[in-house]
């Protein structure tokens, strides 16, 4: 028997604006408990939401990279339920009418294939507070700080069919937000949660199967282990004869199994309606087109330009854009150096090496864009070889200084004095008159060790192709 | 002395007859004598009264008096007011200390008004007799047998018994207007909007509206013009140009056209109320003013719908009160079900969980359709039947309340009937709009008063010609003995 | 529409209340004649009609994004009936 895995995503991403949705107060990650929380996000009697500008801005920046139907009206509801870290009882949320509407996303697969995955809604809604489980004398401890934060809900279209579509979407989303800058995209910190809807079905039937639920999923390798787990729980309970019960699980990253959760509520009853006291957001195609004219050149677009316009290749494009920090790097390089392909080659082989070695991001890179373009330029204008250069990148990342200051520090300028290279090939000659004398008998091959004496002789300092030329024009003329 | 209207207090003080000090002191005495028989109060600050007031006189004395410098008020325990206790009539609210002031408090302090205490209330503003509160009813003054409406009744109350000289008060459905029919004296419910709800505890958020309780329609014109006005941390607080709600006191109601919607003057009418009402239209037909009937023909689903859309917006006010952060919080619960079931049940009485349960019914699934969006289309209707009705006419006049001030516990026994005493009332805040009540006689020496309804930002109007009618009678200077 | 004991049940649970089993049957009564009172808005027909959640058609002021909260957590926490190292104290939550 086949089985089709037919997977929608809800993920929830924290905006990251400096104040909450609809209080002033912090939204900084790891304060002291409830450091963060005043009298609205603490439910006090008679507190009222006033909601942040920008919170629209970035749903609306959203949308629009996800070419989706932007809400000209978008309505705020509250969801009710009862639950220690939601304060007032209930969540602020956009049920009927939110302020991003179906939009889709272009995910690409390791093998180069392309798909269109569906984008359902984007909505806006307050976080809720933690629990703390430890234990302070057998009680939970709550802490509101993060109640409040806004947040935008991504709900797909259930349009994925692997768990490697699902990771390779939401690493597109994750691209997609980093680049609009509305979110830090931290899953360890919960500034990006999954949760996954999965099913299986037989291949070719139309109907869905029954779904289940995985919650707060918190790194793409999880997403992948807990759908993959998943999926094949239920194969295995529809084979031995069962069902598929719809519910929530959750997912145990250290034992890679999910669990049902105790369900919260015994019918999951929200009670949904428009919450009073806000009134409805409207915008205007002005609004949109001004967000519009501030959206910075996302992913796809740019990965397009940088094969047009750089003449790289569409892979080298695709990882040099895959991370808009490692994108911005690249053209600083490109601008300061004036070769795109050499600079792909530094940024994507020896930079990237560098900053995995060190387990770095691209921000805390010890080499700047405009160190790594003057050291491309030196190739270029043959102060230094390649092979120099990267003894120059390596003292760089060691923060020796600047590419001019470590060549001269170090004695590393390239010998292009013809003088000085003929005496080096002249040494050469002479110090290896056997394979001088095979080279002379026709054995070509023997040319390359000999280049190799001379550079070795000049410290990797001679310029290669003058000492090619040198050495050739020496042996055929002597 | 203590039964001046605001107004006589201000001049009173600028003649230098009395001080702030010496009134609040004054109303400080006539609440200790009374109180324990009204229960106007639940909470009398009269420490910080008098440092306020002394403030007050100072002000005075530096030439900056305004006109409610050092005017002793009361305020209706449904504002939140720094450091005070702040119960919204509930034992849930029983232990909570307010970290902040509304919005109305605010502005009302910085008017230079001396706060004397917190009024007694109907628990959560759910109820229109003022029996539903924790802190047990409230003392109609004009006769203690009786109940001084809902659910304002501690502010009608303690401006009718002289134990301020004016109030704030909160209307959902009736909550000023019908008390302070009940009490003698003016009410205005200002244009949903117009008054900051910041700080003022939710019953119906879309319905909620604070406004002024007082002994004459200029005393409120004078609170309008401290409270009023948009406020950037209530989001449905309108951006309206500031208003002196005094500027049209004066003008004459030559020409001013007033409507008698035909189901206000139906037959079920009570015959006494109906006088009254008639010889109020002749008064102001004697000041140049004519009359119209006008036609409301989805009143009688004002009811309905509001006990619809009331207790939805309710029960998810209330589902904050659950024993974690503030408030009454019941004995060793054992897990977290029972401290929210034990928490809310020893919480809230009866009438508040009675419409809590009504309101989760209301929103729950498979009922939203048939209650809730029905009752917010019904309000369409209504505000319709009114925008039409203004059309032909400036202000609507009619009955505040069917009947006098009843008894207490005379309606206690089915909850209906109860809610049937805002059935003159209820509509003009689905509709969103200003009304107000003044009194116009007496039935077996109980007061009653009519009700003036203006169209949306109409206040100024209404307030017009309530002063106007209280310039040619003496009802709203009738004080109960007690 | 008449509601019988489990459903007020039920909306009680959702409501977080706890109903004594003696009071069930009257609880039940009044709130059937509230409802009863209620059902009256069916008498007419409102399919072409809106609903309208606010008496105005305002639209919703915007707030710049900025921090205007300090720390408030001892005030705050003072009328708070159980707390511990600055959290909210509630029986143990089992997931």
């Amino acid at each position: 028997m086949t089985w089709e895995t037919v997977i929608g995503l809800e993920v929830h991403v924290q905006l990251a604006t400096q104040s909450k949705l609809f209080s002033g107060s912090p939204t900084k990650f790891g304060a002291e408990p409830n450091t963060q929380a005043n009298i609205y996000d603490l439910a006090l009697p008679g507190t009222l939401p006033v909601m942040n500008k920008e919170v629209l801005r970035m749903a609306v920046s959203f949308g629009l990279a996800i070419d989706a139907e932007i809400g000209k009206r978008s309505v705020f509801d509250r969801k009710n339920y009862f639950y220690p870290d939601l304060p007032k009882g209930y969540q602020v949320s956009q049920l009927d009418f939110p302020t991003v509407g179906k939009g889709s996303l272009t995910i690409e697969m390791e093998d180069g294939t392309e798909k269109v995955i569906g984008v359902t809604r984007a909505h806006i809604e307050e976080d809720a507070g933690k629990s703390l489980h430890e234990d302070f004398q057998g009680m939970t401890g709550i802490d509101l700080n993060r109640a409040g934060t806004p947040l935008l809900e991504i709900v797909s279209e259930p349009d994925l069919r692997s768990a490697k579509e699902a990771v390779a979407y939401l690493k597109k989303l994750h691209s997609i937000i980093l680049y609009l800058g509305i979110s830090d995209g931290n899953m360890a910190q919960g500034s990006m949660r999954c949760d996954a809807n999965v099913s299986v079905r037989k291949k070719g039937e139309t109907e869905f199967g029954t779904r289940a639920e995985i919650k707060n999923i918190n790194s793409f390798r999880f997403v992948e282990k807990a759908i993959n787990h998943e999926v094949e729980r239920q194969i295995d309970l529809i084979e031995d004869g069962g069902r598929v019960v719809q519910e929530t699980r959750l997912y145990d990253s250290e034992l890679n199994e999910t669990r049902s959760m105790r369900s919260k509520e015994v019918a999951n009853d929200y009670r949904y309606f428009p919450e009073p006291d806000l009134l409805p957001v409207v915008i205007d195609d002005d609004y949109i087109a001004a967000v519009q004219a501030t959206m910075p050149e996302l992913p796809n677009a740019k990965r397009a330009r940088f094969v047009s316009e750089h003449g790289l290749s569409d892979y080298d494009a695709g990882v040099l854009t895959a991370d808009r920090a490692m994108a911005e790097y690249f053209e600083t390089v490109v601008t300061t150096c004036g070769d795109a392909k050499l600079a792909a080659n530094w940024v994507s082989v020896d930079l990237l090496g560098l900053l995995n070695k060190a387990d770095k991001g691209i921000a805390e890179s010890p080499v700047s864009p405009e160190q790594l373009g003057t050291l491309i330029a030196r190739i270029k204008d043959n102060t230094i070889s390649g092979k120099i250069a990267k003894t120059v990148f390596e003292a760089m990342a060691e923060g020796e200084g600047d590419v001019d200051q470590i060549i001269e520090n170090k004695g590393l300028k390239q010998v292009t004095d013809t003088g000085a290279l003929e005496s080096l090939v002249d040494e050469v000659i002479t110090s290896n008159p056997d394979q001088v004398e095979q080279f002379r008998s026709g054995k070509e091959q023997v040319f390359g060790y000999l280049v190799g004496q001379a550079m070795k002789l000049s410290k990797g300092k001679a310029n290669p192709g003058q000492v090619n030329k040198l050495l050739r024009e020496k042996l055929n003329n002597g | 002395m203590l039964s001046k209207t605001v107004t006589e207090l201000a001049s009173a003080l600028d003649r230098k007859e009395t001080s702030a000090v010496e009134l609040t002191q004054a109303f400080l005495d006539r609440i200790q004598q009374l109180n324990p028989s009204i229960n106007a109060y639940i909470t009398v600050t009269a420490e910080q009264a008098l440092a306020q007031a002394a403030k007050a006189d100072a002000i005075r004395a530096d030439g900056n008096a305004g006109p409610l410098t050092g005017i002793p008020i009361a305020h209706k325990d449904i504002f939140c007011t720094t450091d005070v206790l702040t119960t919204c009539g509930s034992k849930m609210l029983h232990n909570f200390i307010s970290p902040y002031s509304a919005t109305v408090v605010e502005r009302l302090e910085a008017a230079g008004a001396v706060m004397l205490g917190k009024t007694n209330m109907d628990e959560f503003a759910m109820g229109s007799s003022n029996e539903t509160s924790h802190y047990g009813a409230v003392r109609n003054p004009w006769d203690q047998e009786r109940v001084p409406g809902g659910s304002s009744g501690g502010s009608a109350a303690a401006v009718a018994a002289d134990l301020c000289a004016m109030a704030t008060g909160t209307d959902t459905g009736g909550s000023i207007r019908q008390p302070a029919s009940f009490c003698g004296i003016t009410g205005l419910k200002p244009t949903y909007g117009r008054v900051s709800r910041f700080g003022m505890i939710a019953f119906a958020s879309s319905l909620d509206q604070a406004g002024p309780l007082t002994k004459s329609a200029e005393d409120a014109a004078l609170m309008m013009n401290a409270i009023a006005g948009t406020d950037q941390r209530d989001s449905t607080s309108l951006d309206l140009p500031a208003e002196d709600f005094t500027a049209m006191l004066g003008d004459s109601l030559q020409g001013l056209k007033v409507g008698l919607p035909k189901q206000h003057f139906s037959k079920d009418l009570n015959p006494a109320v109906s006088d009254l009402l008639q010889g109020a239209i002749k008064v102001l037909e004697s000041l140049g003013a004519t009359v119209k009937e006008v036609d409301l023909p989805n009143n009688h689903l004002s009811v309905p719908s509001y006990y619809v859309i009331a207790p939805a917006e309710a029960s998810a006010n209330l589902s904050r009160y659950d024993g974690v952060r503030y408030g009454y919080r019941c004995e060793d619960p054992v897990n977290l079900e029972d401290l929210y079931k034990r928490s809310r049940s020893e919480g809230f009485g009866d009438e508040v969980k009675r419409r809590i349960l009504v309101g989760t019914y209301a929103l729950s699934a498979g009922y939203y359709d048939a209650y809730y969006k029905k009752a917010q289309k019904i309000r369409r209707l209504i505000k319709q039947d009114f925008d039409a009705a203004f059309e032909d006419v400036d202000v609507i006049l009619g009955p505040t309340s069917p009947h006098t001030a009843f008894k207490l516990g005379e309606k206690n026994s089915d909850p209906v009937t109860m809610y049937l005493e805002d059935i003159y009332t209820i509509a003009v805040n689905l509709a969103g709009l200003p009304g107000m009540s003044l009194p116009i006689g007496q039935i077996n020496n109980l007061p009653i008063g009519m009700q003036l309804i203006g169209p949306s930002f109409g206040e100024a109007r209404l307030l017009n010609v309530a002063h106007q009618y209280q310039l040619n009678t003496d009802w709203h200077q009738q004080r109960p003995e007690v | 529409m008449a509601l019988d004991k489990s459903d007020v049940e039920k909306i009680a649970h959702l409501a977080r209340l706890e109903i004594n089993q003696a009071d069930t049957q009257e609880v039940t009564q009044r709130i059937s004649n509230i409802l009863a009172m209620i059902d009256q808005m069916q008498s007419i027909d409102t399919d072409s009609v809106d609903p309208m959640a606010h008496p105005f058609d305002a639209t919703q002021r915007l707030r710049e994004d900025e921090v205007t909260e300090t720390n408030q957590r001892e005030r705050l926490q003072r009328i708070s009936p159980a707390t511990e190292q600055g959290l909210f104290l509630v029986p143990k939550v089992i997931e």
